[in-house]
C-alpha cells in the first residue's frame, strides 16, 4: 500500500502532462510529412520531406529566422542590460523604494494584446501619439514606428513587458549577496566599480543566465505583440517563426507545411532548453 | 557626500521608473477622457474626468461576457491545476524515491515547448471536438500549460516542511487523509495561495491561445482587448477604459504575487 499511493497520487499530474507532450509531438511529426490542408479535404498522402522543403524555401522563412533572432537578442540585451542597472539602483535605500519597486514591475502584469494596442496607438500613433508629440516638442519631424520600423517597434514592446522581470530576478538575487565582502573589500580600498567587476557581476552570473534562457523560451513565441500591431508586415518586415507558422496553419490551412515549421521552432527551444534544465537539475538537490 | 548621493539615487529611481510606467499611466488618464480630449493636440494633461468611456465600453462589444469568460477560465484553470498538481507535489515531497527528481526534472521540459510547436495539433484537436471557440479548450490549455510551474512550487512549498511533524503524526497512528488534512494542509496553504495566484495571474493575461482557440464565444479579455487593433477609428478612451478594466485586478494581484512570480518562473533556480 505504501508503494502504491505515492504513485496513483502521482499518476494524474504524470498523465496528464505525458499526454499534452506527446500527443501534440507525434501529431506534428505526421501532420509534417503528409499533404495536409484544412480547405481540401482528400487523402493524407505522404510526402516525405516536401513541406520541410516548401517551409524553408519560402521566401519568408529567412526573414522570420532573421527576425526571430533580432527580436530574442535585442530583447535580452535590453532587458539584462537595464535590468541590472535598475534592480542596483533600487537595491540600495531610498524615500518611496517601496513604491518605486511596485511601480517597475507592473508593466510584466499587463496582458500583452493591451500592451501591443497601448503602444500602437496611444505611443506610437504618427499624429496623435505621445512620441510623436515629444518629437514635434523637440522640433523633429515624428515617426510611423509601426510602418517604418516595424521590428524596432516589437521589440519596444516586449522589451518594456519583460524588463521588469528580469529586473525582479536580479533584485531576488542581489538579495542574497554577501554585505560583509562588500564592506570588506571597500576597507581594502576597492572602488565601487571593482566591487561591481568583482563581486556583483559574479554572483548575478547564474540569475543572468537562468533569464536569458527563460526569456529565449517565452520569446520564441512573441505572437499576441505581432498580431494585434503589424500583423508581421509591412510585408515581412516583423513575422518572426511563429507568426510565419500562424500564417501557415490558420490563415494558408496549410496544416502539413505549418507543422514542419513547429518542429523547426520545437528544435530552436529546445536548444536553450537543455541548458536551463541542466542547471536547474544542479540546484535541486 | 553621503547626502549628495542619497538625494541623487532618489531622484534617478524616481525618474527613471516613472518613465518606464509613463505608458501605464497614460493609459489610466486616457481611460477617464472624451474621445476628443484623448486625440487632443497638445495632450491634455489636466481636464474633466469623465466616466463615459467606462460606460461605452459595454455598448461596443459585449464586455461582460469576455470579463466572464476570463473569471471563469483562469480561476478554473487555476482549481483544476491544483487539484491535479497538490497530490503530485505531496507525493514527491514526501515520499521521494530514486526517480522523483527526474520525474521533476522531465515535468519542467514539457514546459520548455514553445506553445507554437503545439498549436496545429491542438487547434486540429480542438476543431475536430468541436471545442474551437469553447471555455472547455481553454480551460483545458491553460490548466495543462500551468501544471508543471504548479507542481514544481509546490514541491518546494512542500519540501520545507519538516518531516519530524509528519513522522509524530504518523507514530499517533494518522492515516495518509488525516495527515494531509490536519497536518500538511494547514503547514502548506501559503504555498497553495501563493501557487494559485501565480497561475491565476498567467491564464488571466494568456493571449497565445485565446487568440487562437477562442473568438466572439469563448473570447477572454485578451482577445476583446486584441479587437481594438482594427483601424476603423479613434476609440483611445473607450481602448483604455477597456484596458484599464481588464488589467487593474490582476496587476494588483501581481502586486501581491511578486515573489512567488520569481520563483515559480524561475523553477526556484533564482533565489
Amino acid at each position: 500500500m505504501n508503494r502504491l499511493l505515492p504513485r496513483a497520487l502521482m499518476a494524474p499530474a504524470v498523465v496528464t502532462l505525458f499526454l499534452w507532450m506527446i500527443v501534440p509531438l507525434v501529431m506534428t511529426i505526421y501532420f509534417s510529412v503528409v499533404r495536409y490542408n484544412l480547405m481540401q479535404p482528400g487523402p493524407k498522402d505522404f510526402l516525405g520531406l516536401a513541406n520541410f522543403e516548401y517551409f524553408v524555401t519560402d521566401p519568408d522563412f529567412g526573414p522570420s529566422v532573421l527576425n526571430t533572432l533580432m527580436l530574442l537578442g535585442s530583447v535580452i540585451a535590453i532587458t539584462v542590460i537595464l535590468g541590472v542597472a535598475l534592480a542596483l539602483l533600487v537595491n540600495e535605500s531610498f524615500p518611496g523604494r517601496g513604491i518605486v519597486r511596485v511601480l517597475l514591475i507592473s508593466p510584466f502584469f499587463v496582458m500583452p494584446t493591451a500592451n501591443a494596442l497601448l503602444w500602437k496607438h496611444m505611443m506610437m500613433n504618427p499624429v496623435y501619439g505621445v512620441l510623436a508629440q515629444v518629437a514635434i516638442f523637440f522640433g523633429s519631424t515624428p515617426v510611423d514606428w509601426l510602418t517604418d520600423h516595424p521590428l524596432f517597434s516589437v521589440i519596444l514592446m516586449v522589451a518594456w513587458q519583460w524588463l521588469p522581470f528580469a529586473c525582479l530576478i536580479f533584485i531576488t538575487s542581489l538579495q542574497s549577496l554577501d554585505r560583509d565582502q562588500m564592506e570588506a573589500a571597500g576597507m581594502d580600498g576597492a572602488n565601487a566599480l571593482q566591487k561591481f567587476w568583482f563581486l556583483t557581476l559574479p554572483h548575478l552570473g547564474r540569475p543572468i543566465a537562468v533569464g536569458v534562457m527563460i526569456e529565449m523560451i517565452f520569446l520564441m513565441s512573441v505572437f499576441a505583440e505581432i498580431f494585434t500591431t503589424t500583423g508581421g508586415g509591412p510585408g515581412n518586415e516583423s513575422t518572426n517563426v511563429a507568426f510565419l507558422i500562424f500564417k501557415q496553419a490558420l490563415m494558408n490551412f496549410d496544416v502539413g507545411v505549418a507543422s514542419a515549421g513547429a518542429l523547426f521552432a520545437v528544435v530552436l527551444a529546445n536548444i536553450a532548453a537543455v541548458f536551463l534544465i541542466r542547471m536547474i537539475g544542479k540546484n535541486l538537490d | 557626500m553621503k547626502h549628495l548621493a542619497l538625494i541623487v539615487r532618489t531622484l534617478a529611481a524616481w525618474s527613471i521608473t516613472l518613465l518606464i510606467v509613463f505608458p501605464l499611466i497614460w493609459l489610466v488618464i486616457t481611460a477617464f477622457k472624451t474621445e476628443q480630449q484623448a486625440i487632443a493636440i497638445p495632450p491634455q494633461l489636466f481636464f474633466t474626468p469623465t466616466m463615459e468611456s467606462f460606460h461605452e465600453v459595454d455598448e461596443r462589444s459585449d464586455y461582460f461576457l469576455f470579463a466572464k469568460n476570463s473569471v471563469i477560465t483562469s480561476v478554473v484553470s487555476t482549481l483544476l491545476g491544483l487539484l491535479i498538481a497538490a497530490p503530485a507535489a505531496y507525493s514527491m515531497a514526501f515520499f521521494r524515491t530514486k526517480r522523483t527528481r527526474d520525474i521533476l526534472m522531465w515535468m519542467l521540459s514539457t514546459k520548455m515547448m514553445p506553445a507554437v510547436g503545439a498549436l496545429v495539433p491542438i487547434y486540429v484537436m480542438a476543431q475536430t471536438a468541436g471545442l474551437l471557440d469553447s471555455l472547455t479548450a481553454l480551460i483545458i490549455v491553460f490548466t495543462l500549460s500551468n501544471l508543471p510551474i504548479m507542481v514544481w512550487m509546490l514541491y518546494s512549498g512542500f519540501k520545507d516542511i519538516p518531516p519530524d511533524i509528519l513522522e509524530a503524526a504518523r507514530m499517533d497512528g494518522a492515516s495518509i487523509w488525516g495527515e494531509f488534512l490536519h497536518v500538511i494542509r494547514p503547514l502548506a496553504m501559503g504555498t497553495l495561495a501563493s501557487t494559485g495566484l501565480l497561475c491565476l495571474v498567467l491564464s488571466w493575461n494568456e493571449a497565445f491561445w485565446s487568440l487562437n482557440l477562442s473568438s466572439a464565444k469563448a473570447g477572454t479579455l485578451a482577445t476583446l482587448i486584441a479587437s481594438y487593433s482594427s483601424p476603423e477609428g479613434l476609440f483611445w478612451a473607450k481602448l483604455s477604459a477597456a484596458s484599464l478594466m481588464a488589467i487593474a485586478p490582476i496587476v494588483v494581484v501581481g502586486w501581491f504575487s511578486q515573489k512567488q512570480l520569481v520563483q515559480g518562473l524561475t523553477f526556484g533556480a533564482v533565489k
